[in-house]
C-alpha cells in the first residue's frame, strides 16, 4: 500500500491529520495571496501599457473638436454647480466646527486663516476630485463599458478609428485641463461659505477675518492645491477609462466597472494626496525654512 | 516580358485571380481554451460565404479576426495577399477602408445621430473623390430602404430592423471590397429577416462585393450564400479532426456524409441531448427533464 507507506513516513501527507490540515490551510492562503499578487501586477502592467498608448496618441494626433467639445462640456460645465455647492457647504461646516473651539481660546478672528488654508491646500482639490470621480469618472467607465459590451468599440476599430484616440484622449484632456478650474471654484465657494457663517452668523470681525486670511495663506498654498488637482484629474481619467475598456459582459459588468472606477479613483486620490503633500511640504520648507505661523 | 504595360497587365491579372481573403493555419486561444484551431480557408473575390455552426464554435471570433479586431495566437490572415498581422497600426487603419462590418446589434454609436453614424467612416478616411457626403449618405439610406427623416434621430429611437439597415448603410458608405456580416438576421421577425437577405443580395449584385456572413439562420444561408462553411466547437472534436466540417455549396449540405452537418441543417439536437444527459448525470442524480425528452423522442 504505497499511500499508507507515504503517510507513515510523512504525517503532513495525510489530509485528515491536524498537520495535514494545517499544511493544506497554508497552501490555500498562499495560493489566494499569490493569485491576488499576480492579478495586481497584471493590472498594473495593463494600466501602464494603456496609459503609455494614450500618451502616444495624445502627442501624435490631435483629437477632433467634435469629440472634444461635448466631453469638455460634460466634465467642466456640468460639474461646476455640484462642485460649487459642495464647496459652499464644506466652508460652512468648517466654520461651524471650528468657531466654538477658537472662541474658547479667544482666537475667533483667526478663523479666516484656518478655513481658507484648509480649503485651498486640502479640501478644495480633494473635494473637486472626489466630485469629479463620482460624477464624471463612473459615468465615463459606464459609457465606455457599455460601448465595449455593445461592440461599439469594435465598430470604431473596424471603421479605422483608434478607440484610445477617439474615446480616452478627449476625456483625459478634459479631466486634466478642467479640474484646476473646478478646484478654484470649490476653493472660492468654500471661502464664501466660511466667510458667510463666520462673519454674518457668528459675528466675527469682518476686517480681522480677511486680514488673517490674507496674511496666513500665500500664493504657494493656492498653487499647491491647483498643482495637486492636475494629478487627481489625470488619475481619475486613466482609471475610469481603463475600467470601462476592460468591462466584463452584461449589465452587471458595466455596473462593476462604474463602481470600481469610483472606488479606485478615490483611493488613488487619497494616496496621491499624501505623496504630493510630502513633496510640496518639502519644496515649501526648502524655499521658506521658517514657514508661516498662525500665532 | 520587358514591356512595362504587359508587366502591369500580368500583375493586375494575378491580383484579380488571387483570393481576396485567405487564412493560413489560423489558431486562436484564450489562455488554455482553444476556440479556433488550424483554420485554412480561401475566399475568392465576389464570393458570398456563409459561416454556420452552433453557438460557441468561434464563428464571430473568426469574422472579427478577419477584420483584425482579435489577434491570432498563430497562423496568418491575408487580405489581397497582405498579411494583416504584420501590418503597422497605420497600415491596418488604411486597409480597413476596404472593409465593411455589419455588427450583430448594429453597434451604432449612441452619442451620434443616424446621419453622423452613417458618415463616420467618411470622417475617418475622407469623402470619396468628387462625391458629396450628404448625397452619399442619402443614397445609402435609400438603398437600405429607410426614409430621410431618420437622419436626425438617435439609434435608440429606431427599431432593431431599422438599426441593422443603418448599420448596413454605414458599412456600405465607402463602397468596401469586403463586407462582413455578424448574424444579420438574428433577433428579427421573418419579414424583416427576408428584407435583410434581399438587401445582402442587392448589395452583392450592385457592388460586386465579397461577403462573409456568420449566421444560424439556414434559410438566410441558403438564400444568399454561394458557399457554406460549417465550423464545429473545438472542444467537442475528436483528436486530429478538422474544425471545418463542411465547405461547399448550400444545396448539397443535406447530403453531407457527416451526420453533425445534416443535424445542424435540419435543426435536430441529435447526440447533443445524450451529451447533456451525461453532463447532468455527472453533476446530479436527477435528470427528469432530459430523460423525459429522450423518452418522448424514442417513442416518436
Amino acid at each position: 500500500m504505497p499511500y499508507q507507506d507515504q503517510t507513515a513516513r510523512n504525517p503532513f501527507a495525510d489530509p485528515n491529520s491536524f498537520s495535514g490540515r494545517l499544511v493544506s490551510g497554508f497552501v490555500r492562503i498562499a495560493n489566494a495571496w499569490g493569485r491576488v499578487v499576480i492579478e495586481g501586477v497584471t493590472s498594473l502592467g495593463d494600466i501602464s501599457v494603456f496609459t503609455w498608448r494614450m500618451i502616444i496618441w495624445m502627442v501624435t494626433a490631435r483629437p477632433r473638436p467634435e469629440t472634444m467639445m461635448p466631453t469638455f462640456y460634460a466634465v467642466g460645465v456640468l460639474s461646476l454647480p455640484v462642485v460649487a455647492l459642495t464647496g459652499t457647504f464644506i466652508g460652512m461646516v468648517l466654520a461651524i466646527q471650528s468657531y466654538h473651539q477658537f472662541e474658547l481660546m479667544g482666537l475667533e478672528s483667526k478663523l479666516g486663516a484656518v478655513i481658507t488654508m484648509s480649503l485651498v491646500r486640502e479640501l478644495g482639490p480633494v473635494l473637486a476630485a472626489t466630485m469629479l470621480a463620482g460624477r464624471v469618472g463612473s459615468a465615463m467607465a459606464a459609457v465606455i463599458g457599455t460601448m465595449r459590451v455593445t461592440e461599439q468599440i469594435d465598430a470604431l476599430t473596424a471603421m479605422g478609428a483608434n478607440p484610445i484616440h477617439y474615446l480616452v484622449v478627449p476625456r483625459f484632456l478634459a479631466c486634466v485641463l478642467l479640474i484646476p478650474a473646478l478646484t478654484i471654484m470649490a476653493d472660492f465657494m468654500g471661502i464664501v461659505g466660511g466667510y458667510f457663517f463666520s462673519v454674518v452668523i457668528f459675528g466675527v470681525d469682518h476686517a480681522a477675518y480677511l486680514r488673517n486670511s490674507r496674511e496666513f495663506v500665500g500664493g504657494f498654498d493656492f498653487f499647491s492645491g491647483v498643482f495637486k488637482s492636475f494629478f487627481f484629474g489625470a488619475t481619475i481619467a486613466v482609471i475610469s477609462c481603463f475600467r470601462g475598456f476592460h468591462c466584463q459582459a452584461g449589465a452587471e459588468g458595466v455596473g462593476r466597472a462604474a463602481t470600481a472606477a469610483f472606488v479606485q479613483s478615490f483611493v488613488m486620490i487619497l494616496a496621491l494626496d499624501i505623496v504630493l503633500n510630502m513633496f510640496l511640504d518639502g519644496v515649501y520648507y526648502s524655499l521658506w525654512p521658517g514657514g508661516s505661523k498662525l500665532l | 516580358m520587358d514591356d512595362p504595360l504587359l508587366n502591369q497587365l500580368a500583375s493586375d491579372q494575378a491580383a484579380i485571380q488571387r483570393p481576396l481573403v485567405q487564412t493560413e493555419a489560423l489558431t486562436i486561444r484564450f489562455g488554455r481554451q482553444t476556440i479556433l484551431n488550424n483554420i485554412s480557408l480561401s475566399i475568392a473575390r465576389g464570393e458570398t460565404v456563409a459561416i454556420i455552426g452552433e453557438s460557441g464554435c468561434g464563428k464571430t471570433l473568426f469574422l472579427k479576426s478577419l477584420a483584425g479586431l482579435i489577434p491570432a495566437t498563430s497562423g496568418r490572415i491575408l487580405f489581397d495577399g497582405m498579411d494583416i498581422y504584420s501590418m503597422s497600426e497605420t497600415e491596418l487603419t488604411c486597409l480597413r477602408k476596404r472593409f465593411g462590418f455589419v455588427f450583430q446589434n448594429a453597434a451604432l454609436f449612441d452619442s451620434l445621430n443616424i446621419q453622423q453614424n452613417i458618415a463616420f467612416p467618411m470622417m475617418q478616411h475622407g469623402v470619396p473623390h468628387g462625391r458629396s457626403p450628404q448625397h452619399l449618405i442619402e443614397q445609402r439610406l435609400s438603398e437600405v430602404g429607410l426614409p430621410r427623416n431618420v437622419l436626425p434621430k438617435r439609434p435608440s429611437q429606431l427599431s432593431g430592423g431599422m438599426r441593422k439597415r443603418v448599420g448596413l448603410a454605414r458599412a456600405l458608405i465607402l463602397e468596401p471590397e469586403l463586407l462582413l456580416y455578424d448574424e444579420p438576421t438574428t433577433g428579427l421577425d421573418p419579414i424583416m429577416s427576408d428584407v435583410i437577405n434581399e438587401l445582402i443580395l442587392r448589395t452583392q449584385s450592385k457592388y460586386s462585393v465579397t461577403s462573409i456572413l456568420v449566421t444560424h439562420d439556414m434559410h438566410s444561408a441558403r438564400k444568399v450564400a454561394d458557399r457554406v462553411i460549417m465550423l464545429y466547437p473545438f472542444s467537442r472534436l475528436k483528436a486530429d479532426e478538422p474544425q471545418v466540417l463542411y465547405d461547399g455549396p448550400p444545396e448539397t449540405m443535406e447530403e453531407c456524409p457527416d451526420r453533425r452537418v445534416r443535424q445542424f441543417v435540419r435543426g435536430e439536437a441529435g447526440e447533443r441531448l445524450m451529451e447533456m444527459v451525461a453532463q447532468q448525470a455527472s453533476h446530479s442524480d436527477e435528470t427528469p427533464f432530459l430523460h423525459d425528452t429522450i423518452a418522448r423522442r424514442e417513442a416518436q
